[in-house]
C-alpha cells in the first residue's frame, strides 16, 4: 500500500520524546498501512496549534438493527484532511476476562485493517475492545465481518453496558467467584439490552473476583459484584513466620494498616478476629503465601457507581452483603430486573440508577424492590440526631 | 385480546413520525404509550420490544444518540460533511 505523504508535526513529536511508550509513534508507524493515519496526526497537530478540539460528534450512524456499539465521529475541517471526514469508533464486546487466541487477535486487527484506519484501543475503559477511526460504508461491512468471526458490538447510548470481568479464577487464586462465567452469563441473557438501548441511560455491570477490584467496579459501575468470604481468612501460621524472618515488618505494615483494627501481632504469632474483618484484602496482598480468603466464598452486591458527567461522581452501596457462589447468576438476574423496572418507572432521562436512589432515597428505592435493610448497608453512622417516627410506630 | 406484533409497530411508527422534529422519543416512551392505549393485558413489555425491533431491523426507525438513545426516523446526519 502507498505510503502517504509525510505531514510535519513539530508539536506531536515532542510526545514521541522521553522513555515511556508513545500513542504519536504508534500511529506514525501505522501509516505505513493506513493512509489514514496521516490525516489524523495532521488534524491532531492542528488543534493542539490552535487549542481546539476539531472532532465533531454524530449521533446517527450504526449498525442495522443496533441501537449501540458504534460511536459517530467526523472532522470539522474534512477539506484540510479528507481522509478522516469520517472518523467513526466501533466497540467490540471484549471476551471475557480479555483472554484472547494470538489467532483471534490477529483476526480482528486483519479486519479492522481492511475496513477502518487499523488503528485499536486494548481496551477501553468501558473494556470493550475499541476500534478508531472509520468511515460510514465501512460499518455494516465491518460488522458483518466481525459476526461472521464470532465477535460482536458492544454497548453504547442508553444500553446495558458490555459486562466486564477480572481475569478471577482463570489467573488468580483470590477470585471467590468464577467472574469470568457470571460476565458471560449476563452478556448473553442481556443481549436486547446490550444492543437495543431501553433505559433512561446507560447501565454498566462490572464483575470483580475479590475486594481488590481490579475493574474498579465499586467507582465505575451501576451494579458492581464484588467477591468476598464469610468464614475466618485461611491462615498459615509457619508462612506468617517467614514473612517476619524475610524482614517484613508484620506490626507496622500489616497490622498497623488493617482498617478495623482486628489483628495483634506478639512478635511470634498473629491473631485476626475475624468477626471485626471488614475483607480489605490489605494483609492478604502484603502476605499472599500466609493469608488467603477463606473457603465459605461468593459475592457482595452493590449499586449505584458512576463516574462524572451530568452529575458528580458516585460510589456504590452494598445492596446484598453477601450472596453464596452457587446462588450469585439467579439472585443477580432478580435483582437486575428489579432494579431495572424501578428505573424505568421513575426514572429521568439522563439519570443514572445511582443518582435516582439519590433523588427518591435509599429507604424508598428498597422497599420497592423487595428489600430489607441490614447494617452492612450503612457506610457511615448517620450524624442527625433527629428521628422522626411515623404516626402509625407511635401509636403502636 | 392480544394486540398483533405489525399493529402495535404500525402505531409506534404514526407515534415517531407525529413527533418528528417536536419530540424526541425514548424506547420506553413508546412502550408506556403503548400499554396505555392498548392496555397491558392485550400489550406487554415484551410485546413492545418485539415490535420496537421489527421497526429497527426492517429500517424504518433508528436509534439516534444526543445525550441518551432515541428512536427516529432515518435521516441524513447533521454533522456529516456533504
Ligand atoms: S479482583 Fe481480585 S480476583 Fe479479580 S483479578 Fe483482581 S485480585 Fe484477582
Ligand atoms: S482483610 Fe483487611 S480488615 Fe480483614 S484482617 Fe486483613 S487488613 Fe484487617
Amino acid at each position: 500500500m502507498a505510503v502517504a505523504e509525510k505531514i510535519d508535526t513539530p508539536l506531536l513529536d515532542e510526545l514521541e520524546k522521553g522513555p515511556w511508550p508513545s500513542f504519536v509513534t504508534e500511529i506514525k508507524k501505522a501509516r505505513q498501512t493506513s493512509p489514514m493515519c496521516d490525516d489524523l496526526l495532521g488534524q491532531l497537530e492542528l488543534s493542539y496549534r490552535e487549542k481546539i478540539g476539531h472532532w465533531k460528534h454524530g449521533g446517527i450512524v450504526g449498525v442495522l438493527g443496533y441501537g449501540g456499539g458504534v460511536i459517530g465521529r467526523y472532522s470539522d475541517v474534512p477539506e484540510k484532511f479528507p481522509r478522516v471526514a469520517h472518523f467513526h469508533t466501533m466497540r467490540i464486546n471484549q471476551p471475557a476476562g480479555w483472554f484472547y487466541t494470538s489467532d483471534a487477535l490477529r483476526t480482528l486487527c486483519d479486519i479492522w485493517e481492511r475496513h477502518g484506519s487499523g488503528l485499536t484501543n486494548m481496551h477501553g475503559s468501558t473494556g470493550d475492545i475499541i476500534f478508531l477511526g472509520t468511515r460510514t460504508e465501512e460499518l455494516e461491512p465491518c460488522f458483518q465481518e466481525l459476526t461472521a468471526n464470532g465477535f460482536d458490538l458492544g454497548g453504547s447510548g442508553s444500553s446495558m453496558r458490555t459486562p466486564s470481568a477480572c481475569v478471577g479464577p482463570a489467573r488468580c487464586e483470590w477470585a471467590c467467584y468464577d467472574t469470568l462465567k457470571l460476565c458471560y452469563d449476563l452478556t448473553m441473557t442481556y443481549q436486547d439490552e446490550l444492543h437495543r438501548p431501553p433505559f433512561p441511560y446507560k447501565f454498566k455491570i462490572k464483575c470483580a473476583g475479590c475486594p481488590n477490584d481490579c475493574v474498579a467496579s465499586i467507582a465505575r459501575a451501576d451494579l458492581s459484584i464484588i467477591g468476598t468470604w464469610k468464614d475466618d481468612i485461611q491462615q498459615d501460621d509457619d508462612a506468617v513466620a517467614a514473612y517476619a524472618a524475610e524482614g517484613v515488618n508484620i506490626q507496622k505494615d500489616v497490622v498497623d494498616r488493617c482498617p478495623t483494627r482486628c489483628m495483634e501481632w506478639d512478635g511470634a504469632k498473629l491473631t485476626i478476629n475475624n468477626r471485626e474483618c471488614v475483607r480489605c484484602m490489605h494483609c492478604i496482598n502484603v502476605m499472599p503465601k500466609a493469608l488467603r480468603p477463606g473457603k465459605e466464598r461468593g459475592a457482595t452486591i452493590l449499586i449505584g457507581a458512576k463516574a462524572p458527567i451530568v452529575q458528580g461522581a458516585l460510589l456504590s452501596s452494598v445492596l446484598i452483603p453477601f450472596v453464596p457462589e452457587e446462588e450469585l447468576e439467579e439472585t443477580v438476574k432478580e435483582l437486575i430486573n428489579r432494579v431495572w423496572e424501578f428505573w424505568d418507572e421513575h426514572g429521568m432521562n439522563r439519570e443514572r440508577i445511582g443518582e435516582l436512589i439519590q433523588r427518591v432515597g435509599m429507604a424508598n428505592f428498597l422497599d420497592a424492590i423487595g428489600l430489607e435493610p441490614v447494617p452492612e448497608m450503612v457506610s457511615a453512622p448517620r450524624d442527625n440526631p433527629y428521628i422522626f417516627f411515623r404516626t402509625d410506630e407511635e401509636q403502636a | 385480546m392480544p394486540v398483533p406484533i405489525e399493529e402495535i409497530a404500525e402505531e409506534m411508527y404514526k407515534m415517531v413520525v407525529e413527533c418528528e422534529g417536536k419530540r424526541n422519543l425514548k424506547a420506553s416512551d413508546l412502550t408506556k404509550a403503548m400499554i396505555a392505549k392498548y392496555g397491558e393485558e392485550n400489550c406487554s413489555k415484551e410485546d413492545c420490544k418485539k415490535a420496537l425491533r421489527q421497526l429497527m431491523d426492517s429500517g424504518r426507525t433508528v436509534y439516534s444518540y444526543f445525550g441518551g438513545s432515541y428512536v427516529t426516523l432515518p435521516k441524513k446526519e447533521g454533522a456529516a460533511p456533504d
